[in-house]
């Protein structure tokens, strides 16, 4: 039987964030030994988030590798990422140390998937969102576009409460920032497209548990404990 | 940029089952594709996935798997897979969908479960 193309694509299987091996600067009791959070596992209504920006003269492939190289310099500068030791690559893990509306908080990324035009983020247990990032780049009508595509769902009820208010408009402000500043530093500025559709508007009520791991709450907590 | 395969087979194997053969990519660009495949099943109460045709399949393709299963779930329908190869029975274990799609070893088992 021969070996799938895309074997050496995929994170090798794991049920929990690894403990071990994780970028220095931030705090990861928040995401180590926590399970991995598919859409399927989160609380609130499911959503899928397209954001676009046209990246004319380069190809997907440079995009991609630039992204990945630099990939926290995009973001703005509330939130900061601590990328993985051994870069952006299948399993690897990252860490965030950012703000959920008012609220700071510490959580990660683990590196679900990624080839040369693309590569998927996966959440912990805790995280804001249960669910997948993909940075990808591919080519429309000749040039070359830079996409963030998320399909997730807020982790609990105080997460989708967050998102309600705000959180929303907020996540929306942090993939356009991200995007125009990628193109920017590729010499394409412009501005991003919005495309979101509401996949399931059912919020899992079965998943108010989730709450027990929330990042956000735990961050607070242990600031308020060390009187930080 | 992504190619897709053309068109996924459907047939029915029982009474409201419906099998959807996948061959070939699961990809973004599969996203009409398997709409269509999902389309055909209507009226089928359960909707078997047979993936022993699959040779490649990104994040995007696992991202395409979610939107469908919400689509049967809104249907009534169940979605269950069968003739995964060990990698990419793995794929959905990591990403956790086979807590909501019953993996089966065989299509037999799969439409008799």
């Amino acid at each position: 039987m021969t070996e799938p193309r895309d074997k050496g694509n995929w994170a090798d299987h794991v049920e929990h964030f690894a403990s071990e091996g994780l970028p220095e600067g931030a705090r990861s009791d928040t995401v180590a030994g926590r399970r991995l959070m598919s859409p399927l596992q989160g609380f609130g209504q499911m959503w899928q988030k397209t954001y676009r920006i046209p990246v004319p003269g380069h190809t997907p492939e440079e995009v991609i590798s630039t992204w990945k190289a630099e990939y926290g310099r995009f973001w703005p500068t509330y939130n900061k990422f601590y990328a993985p030791i051994a870069g952006i690559k299948p399993g690897e893990i990252g860490l965030i140390k950012g703000a959920s509306g008012p609220v700071r908080l510490s959580t990660g990324v683990m590196v679900l998937y990624a080839d040369d035009v693309s590569f998927t983020y996966m959440t912990p247990e805790g995280h804001p969102f249960a669910g997948w990032i993909t940075f990808s780049a591919d080519e429309e009508d000749g040039v070359t576009h830079a996409q963030v595509l998320a399909l997730l769902r807020a982790n609990d009820p105080v997460y989708e409460l967050g998102f309600m208010f705000g959180g929303n408009r907020q996540e929306d402000r942090m993939w356009q920032h991200t995007l125009r500043s990628l193109a920017e530093y590729l010499g394409a500025p412009g501005e991003a497209t919005t495309t979101k559709i509401k996949v399931d508007r059912k919020r899992q009520w079965r998943r108010f548990g989730n709450i027990r791991h929330n990042s956000a709450i735990r961050t607070m907590f242990r600031r308020s404990k060390s009187g930080g | 940029m992504d190619t897709a395969t053309n068109s996924f087979g459907t047939r029915s194997a029982a009474p409201e089952v419906t099998i959807i053969d996948i061959v070939g990519e699961i990809t973004a660009a599969s996203e009409a594709v398997l709409k269509d495949a999902h389309s055909r099943t209507e009226g089928s109460r359960i909707v078997v996935l047979n993936f022993s045709g699959l040779d490649y399949m990104n994040s995007s393709g696992i991202g395409l798997l979610v939107t469908m299963l919400i689509r049967a779930k809104r249907n009534s329908q169940t979605l269950r897979a069968c003739g995964l190869s060990d990698h990419y029975r793995q794929i959905l274990s990591l990403t956790r969908l086979d807590e909501a799609i019953a993996v089966f070893e065989s299509e037999e088992a799969a439409v008799a479960a």
